[in-house]
């Protein structure tokens, strides 16, 4: 077994009176995939965001890479540095080409080079199947084409860990594979990976681990043929009831 | 189908139509018939005295203008986008100023402003020598920011919150976010207003004359004014009034056309022509 790179304990998060997380325990190694799965409103993008503190958990610790994000002392912002997310919006930077999606951050917070930074973007681009959209807007890309543009920038900092909060659920079906398949590649690659998402086809096929949460817990987790083809928990089996087969199973 | 006057919809529409055009040209034939032509012609059509504005309506009035509406532009964008950044702060007493400054602004005429600044500066600071080109900055960028403050920040809030996120998530810092991420965008969504401003500041650099001003100081409005007297006609007036023309109506062309191009409308805070 290698090294834990991602340690999460007594995670708790609340919005005002609305607690999202109510203790979250996780160790993820390196090289791991990790699907996460669990009806909406469950607490999954929230724990994510716990990861690189784009939400301030209001109890417990994240650990990434020997750092404790949840410490008042960390600089959160090289931290994040480390730490790659990719969103179901996408969120590329509606004003800058596509080159310039990829190097602005490598430039102004890592401080390479303008050269050294369109080499790092350009080889990511490659690795996404997008190089010749170089110079193009996202404006002008299908959404299948942002979100691997937003893998490529994630990449281009050469982050120790990825987070995919359901890079897939925002684009068109036939759009689906392409991003799923530079995951792939990804996690063939030994990326080390978070990925909340409803391609149970996907997490069955790549992730080394499933979780399912619900209501602010990790109800059940295990391999992805366990957790996925033999659920234990009854929530879980509902759940995947819903997911696999919606026509037959609307309020199960 | 068919109403009481026996009319379906769509004649009745026609009808309307028709009438508005009878209207319009009935108004026109009364101004025409009513007015003194040869008088209004005398008065403003007088070639000769418009010859003689030129060169120095434009060498000297409208490069004025120019000059005092750039300067009050310049200082009346960076002090209002500090004031925008202040009125989302996340410090308490930074938004109550800015919210004070704007509304104090924003609820007095220019003209009061200018006499302000007019007779305030040189009383506060006798011993630095402010010139008047400064004075003229300060009081239409004073003005002008906090217009332009309130357009700045409707502006950073309409970028969406996603695209802070991902700055984030890649390590920027917040104020590097807003630097390199929000604002930009947040300018391209407000060009097409922050152009009407500087429309509006064209035409309130006309107070420039509560400045006290030498000839080669004199702006449109003044150098108008001036010429009113001394040719006891009103031609100036109109070659002056084609001057502002020139700047303004490319400036509200430009604004039109941004505003197709990036497709943000209703961001004015204060109307062109108010
Ligand atoms: N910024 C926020 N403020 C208030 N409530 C929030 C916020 N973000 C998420 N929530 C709430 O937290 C709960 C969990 O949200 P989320 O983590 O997005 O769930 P999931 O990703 O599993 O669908 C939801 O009830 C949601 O309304
Ligand atoms: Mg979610």
């Amino acid at each position: 077994m290698t090294e834990p790179i991602i340690e999460i304990t007594g995670l708790c998060k609340a919005f005002g009176p609305l607690e999202v997380l109510k203790g979250i325990d996780l160790t993820v190694r390196r090289g791991e995939v990790v699907c996460i799965i669990g009806p909406s409103g469950s607490g999954k993008s929230t724990m994510l965001r716990c990861v690189n503190l784009l939400e301030e958990p209001t109890g417990g610790k994240v650990v990434v890479d020997g750092v404790e994000l949840t410490d008042e002392d960390c600089d959160i912002d090289r931290a994040r540095t480390r730490v790659g997310m990719v969103f179901q919006g996408f969120n590329l930077f509606a004003h800058l080409s596509v080159l310039d999606n990829l190097t602005i951050a490598q430039r102004k917070v890592l401080g390479r080079s303008k050269g050294e930074a369109e080499m790092v973007a350009r080889e990511n681009l490659a690795k996404v199947g997008l190089s010749e959209k170089a110079e193009s807007t996202p404006g002008q890309l299908s959404g299948g084409q942002q979100q691997r543009v937003a893998i490529a920038r994630a990449l281009s900092m050469n982050p120790e860990v990825m987070l995919f909060d359901e890079p897939t659920s925002a684009l068109d079906p036939e759009l689906v594979g392409d991003v799923l398949g530079v995951m792939r590649q990804l996690a063939d690659d030994g990326m080390t990976m978070l990925v909340v998402t409803h391609e149970m086809q996907f997490a069955r096929e790549v992730a080394d681990r499933v979780l399912f949460m619900d209501g602010g817990y990790v109800v059940e987790e295990g391999p992805a043929e366990q957790v996925i083809g033999a659920p234990r928990e009854e929530r879980t089996r509902s759940f995947l009831a819903r997911v696999l087969d919606p026509v037959h199973n609307a309020g199960a | 189908m068919s109403g009481k006057s026996g009319l379906s919809k769509r004649q009745r529409a026609k009808v309307f139509r028709i009438s508005q055009y009878v209207l319009l040209v009935a108004v026109v034939v009364v101004f025409a018939i009513t007015a003194d032509w040869a008088e209004i012609r005398r008065a403003f059509f007088d070639f000769d005295v418009a010859a003689q504005q030129f060169p120095n309506v434009i060498t000297i009035a409208l490069k004025n203008t120019i000059i005092y509406t750039v300067l009050g532009f310049a200082f009346g964008l960076s002090l209002g986008l500090i004031l925008a950044l202040m009125r989302l702060s996340s410090v308490a007493p930074y938004r109550w100023l800015s919210t004070i400054y704007i509304e104090f602004f924003r609820g007095l005429p220019a003209l009061l402003v200018f006499i302000a600044i007019g007779t305030g500066i040189p009383l506060a600071f006798k011993d630095t020598h402010i010139t008047r080109e400064v004075s003229i900055m300060l009081a239409l960028g004073l003005v002008g920011a906090a217009y332009m403050a309130e357009t700045i920040r409707a502006g950073i809030q309409a970028v969406p919150k996603g695209q802070v996120e991902a700055a984030r998530s890649l390590g920027m810092s917040q104020g590097r976010a807003m630097i390199t991420i929000v604002i930009p965008q947040a300018f391209r969504i407000i060009l097409p207003p922050l152009t009407n401003e500087l429309i509006l500041l064209t035409k309130d650099s006309s107070l420039a004359y509560l400045l006290g001003s030498t000839l080669a100081e004199q702006e449109l409005a003044q150098f108008g004014r001036q010429a009113l007297t001394s040719f006891k006609s009103l031609t100036p007036v109109l070659v002056v009034g084609l001057c502002y023309l020139i700047i303004t109506i490319p400036l509200s062309l430009l604004s039109r056309r941004l505003e197709n191009k990036f497709g943000s409308g209703g961001m004015t805070t204060r109307g062109v022509g108010g």
